[in-house]
């Protein structure tokens, strides 16, 4: 067993390595237990309070022993759609044990999480760090006989993916699946030359000329991105820094997984564009738990860029210029992928969002002034600065400059990577990806739209349907109003808890749509709907709870009828029918030995 | 014009609240030139026998006894008004909500240090039969307006009751919802 002092010293006692240290100390013992948590608490002086509120905010994180082989299935709803109920049927009879449970023997613990961005290749699963994709009943039967055999989690994967995922440092059976290939992020590059230029002009120049592309931020907010840079540099701190946000969490989206194993270079070269730009010495790229597997291979591609001298001291040959990057992984959060709160995590905290005002682009990371960007965001700043602000306008829309990559799963022939230039209507993209007759397609993950027919002609750009990229389809035998019933579960799940609307509000918008799928609700219920759903919406602390009713307030405006095909309606209209008098009264006329009353006709 | 007729009730309450309603000072010298109070504490009457324009309720539902008031006034009343934390939201009563009916059942009846030798859950068949949890109004019945604030002050109850008398919105002020 791992000495829990060798952990904080591998780590240099430091507290913003936290996470690191609950990650080595989650694999040397299968769990962060007490006796953990308090040596933690100790050595970094904290309470132990406060360890323990790190650890329970993360998934891949537990107190109790999570197995020596811990399985942790996507529950995304395309998972579901793909199978997903005899996979995780399969992990419960051949591993002995129910979801949300460890094995008595210790060996297999059984989890669900949130979505892993393997959209494209469901159902997948994360065990010991390990990505399986395309789960069978069969794959599972090799994979539980595996674990009994005691191989490594990385000996059980199947047929490796393509491209890098074939790296000896990755061995992943993920697959790419790019299934058009744009010319900014996936065009020829040469290694090197957006930095070069980049270093060869001041950094106002780098940032005008960023400002002058329209550069707009891919993750889904579209800030645009020269602003962003030019309010950092503006900044006075002791040091400034680069953050590039890899927490890809938004439930279908996997471009960024693809960028991190075919293009990292071109992305940490973004990275150092904007670490001149802004004027800092360190980047950091946060990388979500579920990509831990690229990280040695992620690592590989820095020390190449360090032997080149792109990074390092006196970066692509420009003195002065001193900038690297490091790695730092999350642990298993949606909220993460919100900047402040990433910026929280990254410092060994729990996600939690900051208030806002002071913007990172001031009071960021360890309170320097930061730029958090998205990945694909920095590899476009690359490409700008190799090929020029001109050419990079004279793709997309006015408004909306460039290519955008999109994640697109569900009910489709050709799931994967699309980069296709910004102004293309759904309908276009429908019919790359092999899917005539969808029903409708959620645009931008479970918190942007939800749209059918009548939309598709509607084109994914800023000024109609922005996105971060994700795109997933259904097809007219799915019941929608489950995929939206899954959505807003998610929300309830990933909420960090800290404000009221979001923590209760989500809550509510679930069991009130609950009600209404059983078949118990009325029309002023889906008033209810809409007017909480503004609430929450309003009076979030952030982009979660701004967004979180998006699935529910989305369908009701574009699919209303299926809705009001589930109400009830005449004498019983007012009535409120989820209240059961005799189900409220069964368990203290047990207690009291009292007769048990009998299930009452409907009252109201 | 026979005068509007108001009900009042209080469930799972303190009857904080009607002592706030009482609390409107010589306003009620007022109020009972405007309205009839029929079934209510303030006037003893038990039953209903006719119907009702406004019904106020304080309180929500800890026991089967609750629900059934809350449904009569529920038909007996065209306005239905949840006055006060604990009908609105279930308010302190609602604390046992994350504990078991069962637990809380044994806790005050067998385990208590105050109680000794052949120790008994209550169970006579006159006593209302506790629910599994407090319920706010709404999650029983319909409830067409929310009066928050514990208590409500007097001068919102009495707000509110005017403007349903008048039929015209309700105007709620901050300084009739601000609490510290």
């Amino acid at each position: 067993m791992t000495n829990i002092e060798t952990i904080i010293q591998r780590h240099a006692g430091d507290p913003t390595r936290l996470l690191d240290m609950l990650r080595d100390v989650q694999a040397a013992r299968g769990c962060v237990d007490r006796v953990s948590r308090a040596a933690l608490a100790k050595a970094l002086r904290m309470s132990e309070a406060d360890v323990e509120g790190i650890v329970s905010f993360y998934h891949f994180f537990s107190r109790t022993p999570a197995g020596r082989y811990a399985v942790y299935l996507n529950t995304n709803v395309i998972a579901w759609m793909n199978g997903r109920a005899a996979v995780a049927r399969a992990f419960e009879r051949e591993a002995g044990v129910r979801f949300g449970r460890t094995a008595p023997d210790g060996l297999i613990g059984l989890f669900q999480t949130s979505c892993i961005g393997m959209n494209d290749q469901e159902p997948s699963a994360v065990i010991n760090g390990v990505v399986f994709t395309r789960l069978t009943e069969a794959k599972v039967k090799d994979i539980v006989a595996g674990m009994r055999a005691g191989r490594p989690a990385a000996e059980l994967v199947g047929e490796l993916g393509d491209g890098a995922n074939q790296h000896a440092l990755v061995r992943a059976m993920v697959a790419n699946n790019i299934r058009a290939a744009g010319p900014v992020v996936f065009g020829p590059h040469e290694p090197g030359r957006g930095l070069r230029k980049a270093v060869g002009l001041t950094p106002e120049a780098v940032i005008a000329e960023v400002k002058a592309s329209n550069l707009l931020g891919r993750g889904g907010a579209g800030f645009p991105t020269g602003l962003k840079w030019d309010f950092c540099r503006r900044e006075k701190g002791d040091r400034h820094y680069v953050v590039c946000n890899a927490d890809e969490g938004e439930p279908g989206t996997f471009k960024d997984r693809v960028i991190l194993t075919e293009r990292p270079g071109l992305l940490f070269e973004g990275m150092a564009v904007a670490g001149y730009a802004v004027g800092a010495a360190e980047g950091i790229l946060y990388l979500r738990a579920e990509y831990a597997y690229l990280k040695p291979y992620l690592e590989s591609v820095l020390d190449g860029l360090r032997r080149e001298g792109l990074l390092g001291k006196g970066a692509a040959g420009k003195a002065g210029f001193d900038f690297d990057i490091v790695i730092k992984l999350g642990a298993g959060a949606y909220i993460c992928g919100e900047e402040s709160a990433l910026i929280e995590s990254a410092e060994g905290k729990r996600g939690e969002p900051r208030d806002r005002p002071p913007f990172p682009v001031q009071v960021g990371y360890l309170n320097e002034p930061t730029i958090v960007n998205n990945v694909e965001t920095l590899c476009c700043a690359a490409r700008i600065m190799a090929e020029g602000a001109a050419w990079f306008k004279s793709m997309g829309t006015a408004k909306s400059a460039g290519t955008k990559l999109l994640s697109v799963s569900g009910d489709c022939e050709r799931p994967g990577v699309y980069e296709v230039a910004f102004g293309l209507t759904v309908r276009q993209l429908l019919d790359m990806a092999g899917a005539p007759g969808a029903a409708a397609v959620q645009v931008g993950g479970p918190s942007g739209s939800c749209i059918g027919p009548d939309g598709f002609k509607r084109a994914i750009c800023f000024g109609d349907l922005p996105t971060g990229g994700s795109i997933m389809i259904f097809g007219p035998e799915r019941d929608l109003l489950e995929v939206v019933r899954g959505f807003m579960e998610f929300f309830v799940e990933e909420s960090c808890g800290w404000c009221v609307p979001c923590r209760a509000g989500n809550v509510l918008l679930l069991r009130k749509l609950e009600k209404v799928l059983d078949g118990k609700g009325n029309a002023r219920d889906l008033e209810e709907l809409v007017a909480w759903g503004a609430v929450v919406k309003t009076t979030s602390r952030c982009g979660l709870g701004q967004t979180s009713a998006n699935p529910i307030l989305t369908t009701l405006a574009n699919f209303r009828g299926l809705y009001e095909a589930r109400l009830r309606s005449g004498a019983d209209a007012d009535a409120v029918l989820d209240f059961d008098l005799a189900a409220a009264m069964e368990a203290s006329c047990r207690a009291a030995g009292r007769p048990i009353p009998s299930p009452e006709a409907h009252h109201g | 014009m026979s005068k509007p007729v108001i009900a009042t009730a209080s469930l799972a309450g303190c009857f904080g609240c009607h002592m706030s309603l009482l609390d409107i000072d010589d306003r009620i010298l007022k109020l009972i030139e405007l309205v009839e109070f029929h079934k209510s504490p303030i006037d003893d009457i038990k039953t209903f026998t006719k119907p009702c324009d406004i019904g106020l309720i304080e309180g929500g539902c800890c026991n089967h006894e609750n629900v059934e008031v809350l449904r009569s006034f529920r038909k007996h009343c065209k306005t239905l008004v949840a006055v006060g934390e604990c009908a609105v939201m279930g308010g302190l009563p609602a604390l046992r909500n994350g504990i078991p009916i069962k637990d809380c059942l044994e806790e005050a009846y067998l385990r208590t240090p105050t109680t000794e030798g052949n120790t008994v859950i209550p169970n006579d068949e006159e006593l209302p039969v506790i629910l599994d949890k407090v319920y706010p109004c709404h999650e029983i019945v319909k409830v067409d307006a929310f009066l928050p604030g514990c208590p409500p002050s007097a001068d919102l109850i009495w707000e509110a009751l005017t403007a349903l008398l008048e039929g015209r919105p309700l105007k709620l002020t901050y300084d009739l919802i601000k609490y510290d």
